[in-house]
C-alpha cells in the first residue's frame, strides 16, 4: 500500500506542459485503480491565485497560492480533477508546498502507520524561491524538512521540467536543493527533457525490492563474500482479464460471473473413466517411443544441487557476447551493512572494470533446485555517496541452447547486392543525422525515461470503460506515438529521402506473407465453398470443416494445406512436414499418372513448393527434390511432364532468391537446358543399369 | 560397433526423425534382399527406438554366433561383398518412405585392399564395377563417408583402392587420415543436444523511413534447451490419457462453450472487454520493425534485457535490394560504433529494440560467428528498478576500494584468469542427466550413465599454492587479516542462538529437572493429577516438548495420552 502526494507546479511558465502534467498524473492514477486500489492519494497545486491549505488556517499568514486537496483512497474523482488542472497566475514556491504536502501526511498518519509515504513533485524550477526565516539559510531550511521526512519515511521524488533548451542551464540551485532533498529520504529526481519522458518519469508504484538470493558468492572454498541477489528488471505485463460467463440471469447481483476451468483426464480405452493425478506419468519421447516417467522416480532420477554462488573464473567481456542474455538482469549487492562486503565487491567491480573482464558463476539460488543456471558479473561502478557498488548478473546460455546456423558472407554475395560507395556515405549521413546520443549527457528514448505505450493505452481504456461500458478503444496519446514513430522536423525528412533514394528497393508483388494468402484465399473459397456445403446437405458442418487444423498435406486440397502447415507457428516441425508431405504428394501425383493426367496438378504443387521453400529459405530441400525429379522423369515414361516444367520454367533456386543457395542463377538457368542436351548418354546409362539389375536378380534366382 | 551404438545413443536425443539402417559385409550369413554373398543386412532403414540401440548394443556380444565373418576367400572368385554392400545400401535407402532427405553411407572397414583374394583375371573387372557403384549413388544424391580403421601395426593405406572410390584431391589425401580419425572421435563423443534446422521465425519488414522498407528474416539462434514435451500417460497401462477441458460457470455449474469477453473490477465496477478489444489495445501499430535512430553503444547498458535476442538477416524475397541497404547500414553501425533503435511492433509485446550489428568471423573450420544484426529486448520505465538505491537504506555504511584493494583484485583476477573460453565448454547438466535418465529407463539400463557437471569450478586447481596466496593476499587486505577468526567468533555466537532461543532452552532444562521429580505414571494410575498445580503439570509438558496452552483438564488429558492412557 501506498500513499502519495502530487505536489504540481501551475504557474505561468509552467502553463505549456500543464496539459502533459494532467495526462501523466492521470495516467498514473488510472493504474493505481486497477491493482492499487487501497492506495491513497492527494494533492497539492501551487502558483494559484486563491489561497486554501491546512497550514494557512493555522498560522493564519503565508503558504500563498497553494490549494491542497486531501488523502483519499484513490477514485475516478481525483482522476477527473487532475485532468482538468487549473492554471495559476503567480510563480509559486515550491519550498512551501512541499512543507504544506509533508503536513498532510503528518497529520493523516502520525508516526503509526506502515507502508509506503512519497511526495511527488513536478516543477520546472523557474519561479523564484522566497527567502526562507530569518536566522536560517535556504540549506539549513531544506535540511531541516529533509530530516523531518526522513523521521516519517516519506520518500520524495521529483520530475523537474527542462523541456526549453534556452532553460536548460537556469534553475541550477533549485535542482541542488531538490537532488539533495531525493538523495536523503532515497528517492530520484529526474530531469524532463520531452513530454514522453514525463510519463516514464513518474513512477505509478513503489516496489518493495525482495531478494532471490542471500548468502556466499564462494570465490575459492576459503574465499567468499556476502551477497544478495535483486532483480534488476522484470518486465511488466498487460494483466490478463478473467473470462467472463454469462451464464447468470442479469437480474442476479451477487453473481460473479467466473469461470472455471476443469481438466480432465480420460483413460484412452474407456473414455468415462478419468485418471487421478497419482496414477498419471509424465511420458517423454525417446525416438519415437514414450518413456514413461512416475513422479517417484523423477523425484529421485532428477537432477539437483545444493544452494549455492560459485565463482569459475574470469574471463575477457568479448567472450560473453551482448546477445547471449538470456533473461531479465539480476543485481548482485553487498549484503547491507556488512562493510566488508562492500569493500570486497568494489574491489572486484573495479579491477573488472580496468581490466575489461567479466567474471562467470554458477548459481543456485534454492537448496535442491532442480537445475542450475551459469551467469556473468559485469561490474556497475556507483557514483553517488552511500550507494555501493554492485554486480549487473546476466545468464549465459549453455552449450545446449545456441542454435549454430550459418549464414552467407557478405562478401560472398553477388556485386548488384553490395552496396557502393556512395551508398555507404549515405548510410554513414544517416546515422549521423538520426543520432539519439549526440553528447554523454544527452539521450532521448532512454529505456528508463520511456512508459510501455501498450499498458498506458490499456489501463486508459479500462478507465473510460468504467465510465461508459461501450467506450471505444481510445487512440494511442499523441505523446507516446513517439515511442513507435520517431517523429522528424520536415527538413529531416526530406534530406531522409534524398539518402534513401541512393538505393533501389522494388517490392514485389508476389510476395504477401503466407497468413494474407491464406485469409485471401479463405475469402475466396467462402464465397464458393460456402452454397455447395449448404446444398450437400451432410452432416458435416461448414465451420467443422474451416476449423479444421491441418495437420499433413493431403491429396485432395495439397496446395491449400501446404501453405496452412507453412503458416502454422506452434512448432518448428510443421514446415519440415510440409515440405515432406508435398514432396510426396508431387511423387505419387506422377507415379499413379495415366496419359498426363495430374501433371497439371504436379505442376501447381511444384511450383507452390517452391515458392514454400523459397520464403522459408529451404533452398536445398527443393533443389535437392528438384534434381531427382529430373532424374525421375528425364528420358522416362515421365519425359513430358519434364517438357511441361521447362516450359514453365520452374528451375533450382537460386542464390539471388535464397542467399545460402549453392546454386548460381546461371547454373540454375542452365540446369533445364543441359538437362535436355544431355538426355541421350543418361537414357543410355539408365539402361545399362537395368541390365545389370537383371543380370543380378537372374543370377539370384 | 560401440561408436555407432553411441552415435544411435545421441542421434535418438538430437535429431529424432533420422532413419538408421545397419549392414554388414564380408560375413558368414547372408541376409539381404537381394540375397547377395557375404552382405547381412541387420537392421531395414527405419527410424530409431529403443529396441533399435539395444539390439545394435547386444550384437557386440554375439556377434559371431548370428551373423560371423568371413575374410573373403570362401567365396566364389566373382564375389565381391563391398559391391554387394553398396548395392545392398543403396537400395536400402532407395525404399525409404521419406524421399530427399540426405541420405548417406557410412562405410566401415580396417581392409584397405578389398579385392586382395580376388582373381587375378576379374580382380581388375570388380574395381571398376565397385568403382562405378559408389558412382552411381553419389549420382544419386547418396554421400559415401569412409571411416577407416587401421589394423594393428599396418597403416590404412588410401592409395591402393579407396581414394579412386570416394574421389579425393590429392591435397584432401594427406589429410584424410587425420579427419578421419578425428571424426571417429567425434562420432563416440558428441554431446547429447536436440539439433534444429534454421529456420525463419518470422519475415518481417524493417521500415527505415516513410515509404522506404527493406525485408528481413529473424532468427532464434540462442534459445533455452527444454527438456522437450512430455504426454500424460496412465501408469498402470502405459497409454496415453486423453485430457477433457471444460470451462464452468461458477454461478450456474453450467458449462461455457465459448466465451469472448473477459472482465476485471476496477474504479469499483465490473468492467467487461472483449477479445478483440483487448487485441486491438495491444496492437498500437501495424509496422513491423521501425527506426528510431542510433545511438552510441555505450547507451546500452547491461541490464537493457528482457528476454533472449533474435538474430536478423536480410532477405531478398519480398523487397529487392534489401541486401545492399542492409549491408550498407551494418557496415555503417560498425564504423561508427553505434546500434539502431528501433520499435518492434509484435501483436503480443511489442517492444523498444536494440538492434547491434555483428561482424563475421570465420577461422579454418568455417563460420563461426554469421553477420547480421541481434535484436535486443529493452525494457520500459516501468519493467527497471533501483534495488541499489532502496536497499541501502539500512544503515552500516559503504566502502568504495581504495588503489591497494583494487591491485589485489587485479592480482586474483589474473590469476582466476579463464582463458579462450567459450560458453559451448559448458552443458546443462539437468538437461544431460534427463537424457541419460531417459536412455536407462527407455533402453532398460541398470545404472544411469553419470554426468559430468561442468559448471562446477576447478576446485582442485583452485587448492593450488599459487592460487591460494593470492586469495589470501586479497582476504587480508579487503577483510583485514583476523577476519577467518572474527567469522568463526560470530558463527559461534550465532550457534549459540538469540537471547530469546538461549532463554526458551533454559527454560526447558530447569522444567526437565523438576519434571525428574514426580513419578508421573504412579501419580496418573491413582488419578491424582488434578491435585498438582498447572505450574506442576507444565514441567512435564515443556520437558517433554508438548503444547502448555489450554486449561488444566486439557493439560492432564495430553499428560495421558503422552503416557499412552
Amino acid at each position: 500500500q501506498e500513499s502519495l502526494v502530487f505536489v504540481l507546479d501551475v504557474s505561468p511558465s509552467m502553463h505549456p506542459y500543464l496539459h502533459h502534467v494532467s495526462k501523466a498524473t492521470a495516467a498514473v492514477l488510472e493504474r493505481k485503480l486497477f491493482n492499487h486500489k487501497n492506495d491513497e492519494v492527494g494533492l497539492v497545486l501551487f502558483g494559484m491565485e486563491e489561497t486554501d491549505n491546512d497550514l494557512r488556517r493555522e498560522v493564519g499568514e503565508a503558504y500563498e497560492g497553494i490549494v491542497s486537496e486531501p488523502i483519499t483512497l484513490v477514485d475516478g474523482e481525483l482522476v477527473t480533477k487532475l485532468r482538468a488542472l487549473p492554471r495559476g497566475c503567480y510563480a509559486g514556491d515550491y519550498v512551501d508546498a512541499i512543507v504544506v504536502a509533508t503536513d498532510m501526511i503528518f497529520k493523516k498518519y502520525g508516526d503509526g502507520k506502515k507502508g509506503n509515504k512519497r511526495i511527488c513533485l513536478i516543477t520546472d524550477a523557474q519561479s523564484p524561491i522566497k527567502e526562507p526565516m530569518e536566522g536560517m539559510s535556504m540549506m539549513e531550511q531544506v535540511e531541516k524538512i529533509a530530516e523531518k521526512m526522513e523521521d516519517h519515511g516519506v520518500k520524495f521524488d521529483a520530475a523537474i521540467l527542462r523541456m526549453n533548451e534556452e532553460k536548460r542551464e537556469s534553475g541550477s540551485e533549485s535542482t541542488e536543493i531538490l537532488e539533495n532533498l531525493a538523495s536523503r529520504t532515497h528517492g530520484e529526481v529526474t530531469t524532463v527533457e520531452s513530454p514522453l519522458c514525463l510519463f516514464g518519469a513518474l513512477k505509478p508504484r513503489t516496489v518493495t525490492p525482495t531478494t532471490l538470493y542471500r548468502g556466499d558468492m564462494e570465490m575459492t572454498p576459503g574465499a567468499r563474500i556476502k551477497v544478495w541477489v535483486y532483480k534488476k528488471a522484470a518486465q511488466e505485463r498487460v494483466p490478463s482479464l478473467k473470462v467472463y460467463s454469462d451464464k447468470a440471469p442479469q437480474s442476479d447481483a451477487l453473481a460473479t460471473h467466473v469461470v472455471k476451468m476443469d481438466t480432465d483426464y480420460k483413460s484412452s480405452d474407456d473414455p468415462t473413466v478419468s485418471i487421478p493425478k497419482a496414477q498419471r506419468a509424465k511420458g517423454y519421447y525417446y525416438g519415437q517411443q514414450l518413456i514413461p516417467v512416475t513422479p517417484d522416480m523423477e523425484l529421485s532420477l532428477k537432477f539437483t544441487a545444493d544452494k549455492g554462488v560459485k565463482l569459475l573464473g574470469f574471463t575477457e567481456a568479448a567472450n560473453i557476447p551482448r546477445h547471449y542474455y538470456m533473461k531479465e538482469p539480476n543485481l548482485f549487492v553487498p549484503e547491507p551493512g556488512n562493510r566488508k562486503a562492500s569493500l570486497a565487491i568494489s574491489a572486484l567491480a573495479r579491477a573488472l572494470k580496468q581490466t575489461n573482464m567479466v567474471a562467470l558463476v554458477r548459481c543456485v539460488w534454492r537448496q535442491g533446485q532442480r537445475n542450475v543456471v551459469m551467469g556473468v558479473l559485469t561490474p556497475n561502478l556507483s557514483f553517488e555517496d552511500g550507494i555501493a557498488d554492485s554486480f549487473y548478473f546476466n545468464i549465459v546460455p549453455f552449450a545446449e541452447d545456441i542454435r549454430e546456423f550459418g549464414f552467407a558472407s557478405f562478401d560472398d554475395r553477388p556485386a548488384s547486392q553490395l552496396p557502393s560507395k556512395q551508398q555507404e556515405e549515405a548510410t554513414d549521413l544517416l546515422v549521423q543525422m538520426l543520432d539519439l546520443s549526440p553528447s554523454d549527457s544527452v539521450e532521448s528514448l532512454q529505456p528508463e525515461k520511456t512508459s510501455n505505450p501498450v499498458l498506458q493505452r490499456f489501463y486508459h481504456f479500462l478507465y473510460l470503460k468504467s465510465l461508459n461500458p461501450d467506450a471505444l478503444v481510445p487512440q494511442l496519446d499523441e505523446t507516446l506515438k513517439k515511442v513507435i514513430e520517431p517523429d522528424f522536423s520536415s527538413e529531416h525528412i526530406e534530406k531522409l529521402q534524398g539518402l534513401c533514394s541512393q538505393f533501389t528497393l522494388k517490392t514485389k508483388n508476389s510476395t504477401k506473407f503466407w497468413k494474407d494468402r491464406i485469409e485471401a484465399a479463405a475469402k475466396d473459397d467462402d464465397a464458393e465453398a460456402k452454397p455447395d456445403v449448404d446444398t450437400s446437405g451432410s452432416g458435416l458442418s461448414f465451420d467443422s470443416f474451416a476449423t479444421r487444423q491441418v495437420e499433413e498435406v493431403g491429396s485432395l486440397n495439397p496446395v491449400q494445406d501446404f501453405q496452412t502447415l507453412l503458416a502454422r507457428r506452434d512448432s518448428d516441425e510443421w514446415v519440415g512436414k510440409a515440405i515432406q508431405g508435398m514432396k510426396k504428394i508431387i511423387i505419387d501425383l506422377l507415379d499413379s499418372s495415366y496419359k498426363g493426367n495430374t501433371y497439371d496438378k504436379a505442376l501447381t504443387c511444384l511450383a507452390a513448393l517452391r515458392s514454400g521453400c523459397v520464403m522459408q529459405e529451404e533452398s536445398k530441400e527443393f533443389n535437392d527434390f528438384f534434381r531427382v525429379l529430373a532424374d525421375k522423369c528425364q528420358g522416362k515414361r515421365l519425359s513430358d511432364f519434364w517438357d511441361a516444367v521447362i516450359q514453365r520454367k520452374l528451375t533450382l533456386i537460386s542464390k539471388g532468391e535464397v542467399s545460402d543457395s549453392d546454386v548460381t542463377e546461371e547454373a540454375a538457368l542452365a540446369f533445364l537446358t543441359s538437362r535436355t542436351v544431355k538426355e541421350e548418354p543418361t537414357t543410355a546409362e539408365e539402361a545399362e543399369e537395368i541390365d545389370e539389375m537383371d543380370a543380378l536378380l537372374g543370377e539370384a534366382v | 560397433m560401440e561408436s555407432i551404438t553411441e552415435d544411435l545413443k545421441t542421434r535418438i536425443i538430437s535429431r529424432d526423425s533420422d532413419e538408421v539402417g545397419i549392414c554388414f559385409i564380408n560375413t558368414r550369413e547372408k541376409n539381404n534382399s537381394l540375397s547377395s554373398e557375404g552382405v547381412y543386412t541387420f537392421k531395414e532403414l527405419s527410424k530409431l527406438s529403443a529396441s533399435f540401440i539395444k539390439d545394435t548394443s547386444s550384437l557386440c556380444e554375439n556377434f559371431d554366433s548370428v551373423i560371423g565373418s568371413n575374410d573373403g576367400s570362401n567365396y566364389g572368385a566373382r564375389e565381391n561383398p563391398l559391391y554387394n554392400g553398396l548395392w545392398v545400401a543403396q537400395g536400402m535407402l532407395g525404399k525409404s518412405a521419406t524421399k530427399n532427405l540426405g541420405k548417406r553411407i557410412l562405410l566401415f572397414t580396417n581392409n584397405d585392399d578389398p579385392f586382395e583374394n580376388a582373381d587375378p583375371v576379374t580382380k581388375a573387372d570388380m574395381r571398376r564395377t565397385t568403382i562405378q557403384r559408389a558412382k552411381d549413388s553419389q549420382d544419386l544424391g547418396i554421400s559415401i563417408e569412409l571411416y577407416p580403421m587401421s589394423r594393428p601395426g599396418e597403416e590404412f593405406n588410401l592409395n591402393i583402392f579407396y581414394k579412386d572410390m570416394i574421389t579425393m584431391e590429392d591435397d584432401e589425401l594427406s589429410n584424410f587420415m587425420v579427419g578421419a580419425e578425428k571424426r571417429f572421435e567425434e562420432l563416440k563423443a558428441r554431446m547429447r543436444k536436440k539439433l534444429f534446422q534454421k529456420r525463419v521465425v518470422r519475415k518481417i519488414t524493417f521500415t527505415i523511413a516513410n515509404g522506404t522498407s527493406i525485408g528481413l528474416g529473424t532468427y532464434a539462434m540462442v534459445r533455452p534447451a527444454t527438456t522437450g514435451k512430455y504426454e500424460w500417460l496412465d501408469s498402470t497401462t502405459n497409454k496415453p490419457v486423453k485430457s477433457e477441458r471444460a470451462l464452468i460457470c461458477t454461478d450456474t455449474g453450467a458449462i461455457v462453450t465459448e466465451s469472448t469477453k473477459r472482465f476485471t473490477h476496477y474504479n469499483s465496477k465490473r468492467v467487461l472487454m472483449t477479445r478483440e478489444e483487448l487485441a486491438e489495445v495491444k496492437k498500437i501499430t501495424d509496422v513491423q520493425l521501425r527506426l528510431l535512430g542510433f545511438k552510441s553503444i555505450a547507451c546500452l547498458k547491461d541490464y537493457h534485457n528482457l528476454r533472449p535476442a533474435t538474430f536478423l538477416y536480410p532477405s531478398e524475397e519480398a523487397i529487392k535490394g534489401s541486401t545492399c541497404l542492409f549491408i550498407a547500414l551494418h557496415r555503417s553501425l560498425i564504423r561508427q560504433k553505434k546500434f539502431a533503435l528501433a520499435f518492434h511492433g509484435n501483436s503480443t509485446s511489442p517492444h523498444l529494440v536494440a538492434l547491434v550489428p555483428q561482424e563475421e568471423i570465420v577461422n579454418e573450420y568455417g563460420q563461426v560467428q554469421p553477420p547480421g544484426m541481434h535484436m535486443i529486448y529493452l525494457p520500459y520505465a516501468e519493467d527497471i528498478r533501483q534495488p541499489e538505491k532502496v536497499i541501502n537504506l539500512s544503515k552500516g555504511g559503504v566502502e568504495i576500494a581504495a588503489k591497494e584493494h583494487i591491485d589485489k583484485a587485479m592480482a586474483l583476477i589474473k590469476k582466476l584468469h579463464l582463458r579462450e573460453f567459450t560458453v559451448y565448454d559448458i552443458q546443462n547438466p539437468a538437461l544431460q542427466r534427463h537424457y541419460s535418465n531417459l536412455q536407462a529407463l527407455g533402453l532398460q539400463e541398470d545404472t544411469v550413465e553419470e554426468v559430468e557437471d561442468c559448471t562446477l569450478p576447478d576446485e582442485e586447481g583452485m587448492k593450488r599454492p599459487s592460487i591460494v596466496a593470492v586469495v589470501q593476499a586479497f582476504k587480508d587486505t579487503v577483510y583485514g587479516a583476523d577476519h577467518d577468526q572474527e567469522e568463526a567468533a560470530a558463527e559461534a555466537e550465532r550457534a549459540k542462538g538469540s537471547v530469546t532461543a538461549q532463554k526458551r532452552k533454559a527454560a526447558a532444562e530447569v522444567a526437565t529437572k523438576e519434571s525428574e521429580k514426580y513419578n508421573w505414571r504412579q501419580l496418573a494410575l491413582d488419578g491424582e493429577l488434578k491435585k498438582l498445580t498447572v505450574v506442576e503439570l507444565k514441567y512435564y509438558l515443556a520437558g517433554k516438548k508438548l503444547p502448555l496452552s489450554g486449561k488444566k483438564e486439557i493439560l492432564i488429558e495430553r499428560i495421558l495420552n503422552d503416557l499412552g492412557m
